[in-house]
C-alpha cells in the first residue's frame, strides 16, 4: 500500500501523495533510544493514527515532526522537500499545527484570545501597523475574528467565548486547543491524544470534530490515540510503535491482525 | 443603574474591539481628557506639579513600560532604575552636545537609546527565566549606576559628578530649568503619557501584544503557534525600555533638573516601579496609571494625615509607610495578582448587573 501514489478509502475519499515522510528516524536521549529507525509517511487528506503502549515513543515522534526534537539520524520530508533543522515556530509557519498530550493553552487568555493566537502564522501586519492600530491592524483583526468565529461555531463553544480558559473543564480545554490549531488552517494537523481523559460522550464529540475537520477542510491529520475503538472508527491507516520501534503499519484491520501488535498489546515478554 | 451595554449593541467585530465598549466608560474617558488638558493647566501650582502631577505622569509612563515587560510578556525585571538612568544620561548628552535639538526629539531619542540598551540587556532572557533572570536584571541595574558614576564622560567631567539640565524651550515656552512654568511641564509630560498609553494599548490589543502574552503564558505553546521567542522577548525588552527611558528622560530634564545617579535611579526606583505594576495590575495599561497614582499619592496622603493631623514624628511616619506598602504588596500578590485594575473591573461587573445579579 505504501508504494501507491494515491488510494481510495472504504468510504470513498481519495487520498493523495505524501505530505510528510519520516525516513529512518532515530532519536536518543542519552542512553535511552526513544525512536529507533522508523519510517512512514502521512498522505494528503488522510487520518493517520500512531498507537502503542505507554512510553513507546509516540509523543517523541510528534515532537520530531514539529521540530521540538531533532533526531540524531534520519530525515523528514515535508511536501516532497527535505526539511532542515528548523525551529518549531518556523515549522508552524510552514503549516504544521499541533495540540499537546497535556493541554498547553494560554491560561491568562480567554477562549477567543487563545484561538485568535492560532492566526498568528497568517499575520501580515508589522509592528508599525500595530502601533497605529487604525487601518491595517484593525482590518486584519476583524478578518481574523470572522475566521475564528467560524471555528467557534464549528466546535460549538460559543457560550465560553469570553471565558478565561483556566476556568474551563478539561474536555472543553481540549476542544479550545483544537480550535487554536485549526485557526492556523494547517496543511498538517498533529494531535497528541486528543481524547485522553474524556468520557464516552466527549470522545464521540471529539471524534466527530476530527472527522468533520478532515472532511470539510480536507485537512491531513496525524493523531496519537490509546482507545482502539476510536482508532478503528476514524483512522485510515495506523502506525504501531513499541519500545521505539515500528511494529506495524497499515489499515486498522491489517494492524489488528498483526501478531507483533497483538503481542505488544497483550504484554508478551520481550526478548 | 444605567451603567451597561444596553442600547450599546455591538454590530461588528471592530466595535467589540473598542477600548471602552461601554458608553459611560467612554464618556468618563473623554471627560478625564478634557479636564486633564483644558482645566488642570489653569489651576496647577508648583506644589501640585512637583508633589503629585509630574511624578504621577512620569511614573505612569515608566510603569506602562515595565508592565509591558512583566505583565504582558512575563519577563521579570529589576533593572528599571538603571534604564531610567540611561534615558536621563542620554538626554543630558544630547542636550549638551546638540543645544539646538528640540526637547521632543531629545526625549524620543533618549527613549530609543534606552530601547537599544534594554534589548541588549534582555539577551539573557533567551536562556534564563524567572528568578535567574531577575538576578541578571538586578546585575544590570548595579552595572548601569556604576557606569554612570565611574565614566566621567557621561557627566561631562563635572566636579560634582551630577548632571544638570540646561534651560530649553518648546514652542517658545521654557520647559526645563527653574524658570519652567508648572502648567508647561505638566502639559509636556501629559502629552507623552497619553500618547504613549494610546500606543501601548494598540500594541497590546494587536498581534504584537498577542505574541508577548503567548510567551508569558506558555513559551512552548507560543512556539508551536509560530511565535519566535527571540523576536517576542527582545521586542518586549526594547519597547519596555523605550517607555522607561522616556520616563527617565522626563524625570531628569523636566522634573528634577539635577540628578545624582545613585540617588535618583538606584535600586529603590526599580522596586518602586515593580510595586506600582503589582498594585496597579499586571497586564493592564489602566492599572499602570492606578499603580503610579497610588504610589505617588499614598505617601503624600499618609504624611498629611499622620504628621499633619495626628502629629507623629516624620521619621516614624516614613517607616509606617514602608510597613503599609509592604503589607499591601503581600496582600495583592496573594489575593489579587491583577491589582487595582481587577478590583475596578469587578466593581464594574457588579454595577453592570445590579440590581439583578442573576
Ligand atoms: N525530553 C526527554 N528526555 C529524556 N527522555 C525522554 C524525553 N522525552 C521522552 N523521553 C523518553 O522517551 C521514551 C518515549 O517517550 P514518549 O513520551 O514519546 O512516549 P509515548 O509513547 O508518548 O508515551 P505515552 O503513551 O505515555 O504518552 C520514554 O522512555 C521517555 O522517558
Ligand atoms: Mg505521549
Amino acid at each position: 500500500m505504501n508504494t501507491m501514489e494515491t488510494y481510495t478509502t472504504p468510504d470513498g475519499r481519495t487520498i493523495g501523495g505524501p505530505v510528510m515522510e519520516m525516513k529512518n528516524i532515530t532519536l536518543r536521549f542519552g542512553g535511552v533510544v526513544a525512536i529507533k529507525d522508523i519510517s512512514f509517511d502521512i498522505r494528503e487528506g488522510e487520518i493517520r493514527a500512531i498507537i502503542g503502549p505507554n512510553g513507546a515513543g509516540k509523543s517523541s515522534m510528534l515532537n520530531v515532526m514539529n521540530g521540538f526534537y531533532h533526531p540524531q539520524e534520519g530525515e523528514v520530508f515535508f511536501h516532497g522537500k527535505k526539511r532542515g533543522p528548523l525551529r518549531p515556530y518556523q515549522i508552524a509557519e510552514q503549516g504544521v499545527a499541533r495540540t499537546f498530550q497535556n493541554i498547553a493553552l494560554f491560561k491568562g487568555m480567554s477562549t477567543l484570545d487563545n484561538i485568535m493566537c492560532g492566526r498568528l502564522t497568517h499575520s501580515k501586519t508589522r509592528f508599525l501597523s500595530h502601533l497605529l492600530w487604525k487601518g491595517k491592524a484593525e482590518a486584519e483583526e476583524s478578518a481574523n475574528r470572522e475566521k475564528v468565529e467560524k471555528i467557534i461555531d464549528f466546535l460549538e463553544i460559543q457560550t465560553i467565548r469570553k471565558t478565561p480558559v483556566g476556568r474551563l473543564p478539561y474536555g472543553l480545554q481540549k476542544r479550545v486547543e483544537l480550535g487554536r490549531a485549526l485557526a492556523a488552517e494547517p496543511s498538517l494537523l498533529l494531535l497528541d491524544e486528543p481524547m485522553a481523559g474524556m468520557n464516552v460522550e466527549e470522545k464521540e464529540d471529539m471524534s466527530r470534530f476530527i472527522l468533520d475537520v478532515n472532511d470539510e477542510f480536507g485537512t491531513t491529520i496525524a493523531l496519537i490515540e490509546h482507545d482502539m475503538g476510536v482508532v478503528m472508527d476514524i483512522a485510515d491507516r495506523v502506525v504501531v510503535m513499541d519500545y521505539g520501534k515500528k511494529i506495524g503499519d497499515g489499515t486498522p484491520a491489517e494492524v489488528l491482525a498483526n501478531q507483533d501488535v497483538i503481542d505488544a498489546y497483550l504484554g508478551v515478554a520481550h526478548d | 443603574m444605567f451603567y451597561r451595554e444596553a442600547g450599546d449593541f455591538t454590530t461588528n467585530y471592530a466595535e467589540d474591539n473598542q477600548t471602552f465598549p461601554i458608553r459611560l466608560d467612554r464618556m468618563g474617558y473623554y471627560a478625564t481628557m478634557i479636564v486633564a488638558f483644558c482645566v488642570v493647566p489653569f489651576f496647577i501650582n508648583d506644589y501640585w506639579a512637583s508633589a503629585v502631577l509630574l511624578p504621577f505622569l512620569i511614573y505612569a509612563i515608566a510603569a506602562i513600560g515595565l508592565n509591558i515587560l512583566v505583565g504582558y510578556c512575563g519577563q521579570v525585571s529589576l533593572g528599571s532604575g538603571g534604564f531610567m538612568a540611561v534615558g536621563a544620561y542620554a538626554s543630558y548628552k544630547l542636550m549638551t552636545s546638540f543645544p539646538d535639538m528640540s526637547m521632543i526629539i531629545v526625549v524620543l531619542l533618549s527613549g530609543l537609546i534606552t530601547a537599544m540598551v534594554g534589548a541588549a540587556f534582555g539577551l539573557p532572557s533567551l536562556r534564563i527565566k524567572g528568578f535567574y533572570l531577575a538576578v541578571a536584571t538586578l546585575a544590570s541595574q548595579f552595572f548601569l549606576v556604576w557606569l554612570f558614576n565611574k565614566v566621567a564622560w557621561f557627566y561631562n567631567y563635572s566636579a560634582s559628578g551630577q548632571i544638570n539640565a540646561p534651560e530649553r524651550t518648546v514652542l517658545g515656552f521654557v520647559i526645563t530649568g527653574p524658570n519652567a512654568a508648572p502648567a508647561v511641564t505638566y502639559l509636556f509630560c501629559l502629552a507623552f503619557a497619553v500618547g504613549l498609553a494610546w500606543l501601548a494599548r494598540n500594541m497590546t490589543r494587536s498581534n504584537t501584544g498577542r505574541r508577548w502574552m503567548a510567551i508569558r503564558d506558555m513559551d512552548i505553546a507560543a512556539e508551536i503557534i509560530g511565535v519566535n521567542p527571540l523576536g517576542a522577548k527582545l521586542s518586549a525588552f526594547a519597547v519596555s525600555s523605550f517607555y522607561i527611558g522616556v520616563a527617565g528622560s522626563l524625570m531628569f530634564t523636566v522634573y528634577l533638573g539635577a540628578v545624582e545617579v545613585g540617588e535618583a535611579f538606584g535600586i529603590t526606583k526599580s522596586f518602586l516601579l515593580l510595586f506600582m505594576v503589582i498594585i496597579g495590575g499586571l497586564g493592564s495599561i489602566f492599572g499602570s496609571f492606578a499603580g503610579a497614582a497610588f504610589m505617588v499619592l499614598f505617601p503624600v496622603l499618609l504624611k498629611n494625615v499622620l504628621v499633619g493631623q495626628l502629629g507623629w514624628a516624620t521619621n516614624i511616619a516614613a517607616h509606617f509607610e514602608f510597613v503599609i506598602v509592604g503589607g499591601l504588596i503581600v496582600i495583592f500578590l496573594i489575593m489579587e495578582p491583577h491589582g487595582l485594575a481587577a478590583i475596578w473591573r469587578v466593581v464594574k461587573e457588579k454595577l453592570r448587573l445590579w440590581p439583578f445579579p442573576h
